[in-house]
């Protein structure tokens, strides 16, 4: 937080301020103290911001022309498409929107597994963070199923399935969840409730996450605490600003080209053929954002174990601040930990493709030997690193060079130069 | 430290590997067409498209319907363009039942601009006794229903051939090399000379095929033209504001050391 009281130069400003403190806050987010060696990873999180935006905005005029009935969904997404003024767009920024969201969202988690931001003092802004991601899946499963498509029908029953798996109340579950004996109507409407819902709940933890983000201030590429203001630290505004206003361009880039050139490349084409209960598709696959956690799931014999595996997965992120032993933030520093990294990448993506694939053969070998390294990582790999690791030594800060002359302030800034210094 | 590297390579090699077996399995590649409606300018051949429908009208109608359709949608723009005046008389052509009027009667008249195209079959079941027990699929979002789109139906279309050796089939299903599990219960439905084109076109059953394709990909994308204009003036404004927003960027940095 900024240490200077803010006062409004106007006296209706002055006025309005001493009532609703809401020119402070505006202040407090201008001056908002932030390292100035961020790198690009950094600017994701004003891209999930944007990503959130986009969602609700496009959902909110969706929801105005969709119809939540199962013998009419389907109808009224082709309405929206061929007859709505901009439909197509607004279905397809809603459908790809949910896509650039994860792919940004693993970015941002994957840049947080890097350097260490989730280490003291971030727990908090780290759990919440967590959460906000549970909250994206669930969101996205039951949006995934309002098209009403086969791949939505099916997808949902076997999503709903696995609350079956509960030891004595799961059937009365699933059908609680259902309302009824099967995925029918009552299912896609209260789907459609809680698809309403959860991107409010979503934005109420990200004002949170933010907060929490705004009492330590950022993590940076070094890793290393700084005094904030200072000289390793720029405003806000304009630097940090215009910093993420050219990342957000680039990445709505991307975002377009998928929009307006290869607007159903992630979608199925099985979703383009009306649910059918009588008929089951050849393979049933959940989107690309949901596969490792597939394959983690099926990976399992046990149906059971499977949905415990699938979650732990997930929650054992919350621990990660008290599993990752190491006082050394940032994987610059961290030799060792830093081939674990990407070792635990190449894991993630091999765990989505054979979550693409039929579970059976090698592919399911090769997933279960995958889902048994995600989690050596976390539980055996990363609190014996922090015990047994030799860090290279840490800068003072981040524009003073560091103990011992080796390295300067560029190197620390390119891992690359790091790692031929350290050989 | 190698050891571990060496191990990642093997992992993603074993992947790439995988990968490759499993796509022999999978059915011969798609025949290949140039398709107007690819690229960054994509467009329609509006010909083919006219010609496209008169094949839907003639041949596919008879078992497919094309629920999401309106006789308007021919004369809009980024379709098959036919004139006001042509797409009326493509609707009257076919009769509806409407009603109830004012004494409660039910009643037919010939279709208008704004009818759905008639179906062939009052409802599924219809269809299904219709056609020995399968279900001719609507046709309306086919090309996005299928994987391998616009070519996939054009391959199937042409893909009928004598069953190989070995390959039992029953009265009622065919061939075909590019059908999941290669036996369909469509007959080869486009052969030459099925048709004669309007426009004096001769018509093979390539052309045909090529014809029916490009209309059910407009059928299923009917606002494709208008989504790559506007996509492209979309990101040509991104890449532009992109731009200046990098030396804006550059210059404001140009105050800090390390500079972006």
């Amino acid at each position: 937080m900024s240490d200077h009281e803010y006062t409004p130069s106007s006296k209706f400003g002055k006025w309005f301020n001493d009532r609703l403190p809401l020119l402070t806050l505006a202040n407090h987010l201008t001056d908002y103290p932030t390292p100035k060696n961020l790198n690009y990873w950094w600017t994701f999180g004003g891209i999930l911001t944007f990503c959130l935006i986009t969602q609700i905005v496009t959902g909110l005029v969706l929801a105005m022309h969709y119809i939540a009935h199962a013998d009419m969904a389907f109808s009224s997404v082709e309405h929206i498409m061929r007859d709505v003024n901009y439909g197509w767009l607004l279905r397809y920024v809603h459908a790809n929107g949910a896509s650039m969201f994860f792919l940004a969202v693993y970015i941002h988690i994957f840049r947080s597994l890097f350097y260490g931001s989730y280490k003291s003092p971030r727990e908090i802004i780290w759990i919440l963070g967590i959460i906000i991601y549970l909250l994206m899946m669930a969101a996205a499963f039951m949006g995934y199923v309002l098209p009403w498509g086969q791949m939505s029908f099916w997808g949902a029953t076997v999503i709903t399935n696995l609350f079956s798996a509960i030891p004595f109340v799961g059937e009365s579950i699933t059908t609680w969840l259902w309302g009824g004996y099967s995925v029918d109507n009552p299912t896609l409407t209260r789907f459609f409730t809680l698809h309403y819902l959860i991107p409010f709940l979503i934005l109420g933890l990200v004002v949170l996450h933010i907060w929490a983000l705004h009492v330590p201030g950022n993590n940076n590429p070094v890793g290393i605490d700084i005094k904030k203001p200072s000289k390793d630290t720029v405003p806000f505004h304009p630097y940090i600003v215009i910093k993420d206003a050219f990342a957000l361009l680039m990445f709505c880039i991307v975002f377009a080209l998928f929009v307006f050139y290869q607007p159903n490349i992630l979608g199925h084409a099985d979703n383009y053929i009306e649910a059918d209960p009588l008929v089951t598709p050849a393979h049933i696959v959940p989107e690309w954002y949901l596969l490792p956690f597939y394959a983690i799931l099926r990976s399992v014999p046990d149906k059971l174990m499977g949905v415990v595996a699938m979650l732990s997965a997930i929650l054992i992120l919350a621990a990660l601040p008290w599993l990752d032993t190491s006082k050394v933030r940032s994987a610059v520093f961290r030799p060792l930990f830093r081939q674990f990294y990407w070792i635990l990448v190449a894991d993630v993506l091999i765990l989505g493709y054979v979550g693409a694939m039929p579970a059976e053969g090698l592919y399911l070998l090769i997933a279960r030997v995958a889902t048994a390294y995600y989690f050596a990582h976390f539980l055996i790999i990363l609190p014996v690193l922090g015990w047994k690791e030799k860090t290279t030594p840490l800068p003072l800060s981040i524009t003073e060079p560091v103990l011992g002359g080796s390295p300067n302030l560029a190197a620390a800034r390119s891992d690359e130069k790091i790692e031929k210094t350290i050989k | 430290m190698r050891k571990l590297k060496n191990i990642f390579f093997v992992l993603i090699f074993s992947v790439i590997v995988l990968n490759s077996s499993n796509s022999a399995e999978k059915s011969p590649p798609f025949l290949e067409t140039k398709w107007t409606f690819k690229g960054l300018f994509g467009k329609f051949d509006r010909a083919s498209l006219q010609r496209g429908y008169q094949v839907y009208t003639e041949v596919c109608a008879s078992c497919h319907s094309m629920k999401y359709l309106t006789y308007r949608n021919l004369a809009e723009k980024g379709g098959p363009e036919f004139s006001e005046a042509e797409a009326k008389a493509i609707a009257a052509s076919f009769e509806v039942t409407d009603g109830p009027d004012s004494t409660g009667e039910m009643f037919v008249r010939p279709a208008k601009l704004s009818d759905k195209f008639v179906m062939p079959y009052a409802n599924e079941q219809e269809a299904k006794a219709a056609n020995g027990g399968a279900y001719p699929p609507d046709m309306s979002v086919l090309v996005k229903a299928r994987k391998g789109g616009a070519d996939y139906i054009y391959s199937l279309l042409l893909g009928y051939s004598e069953p190989p050796e070995g390959v039992e089939l029953d009265d009622g299903v065919y061939y075909n090399k590019y059908m999941y599990g290669n036996k369909i219960k469509m007959p080869a439905p486009l052969s030459d000379d099925l048709i004669e084109y309007t426009d004096g076109t001769k018509a093979t059953a390539e052309q045909m095929s090529k014809d029916v394709t490009n209309f059910l990909m407009w059928s299923a994308e009917p606002h494709l033209e208008q989504r790559h204009k506007t996509g492209f003036r979309v990101i040509a404004y991104l890449i532009i504001l992109t731009v200046l927003v990098y030396f804006t960027m550059k210059k404001i940095w140009s105050r800090v050391e390390p500079k972006v």
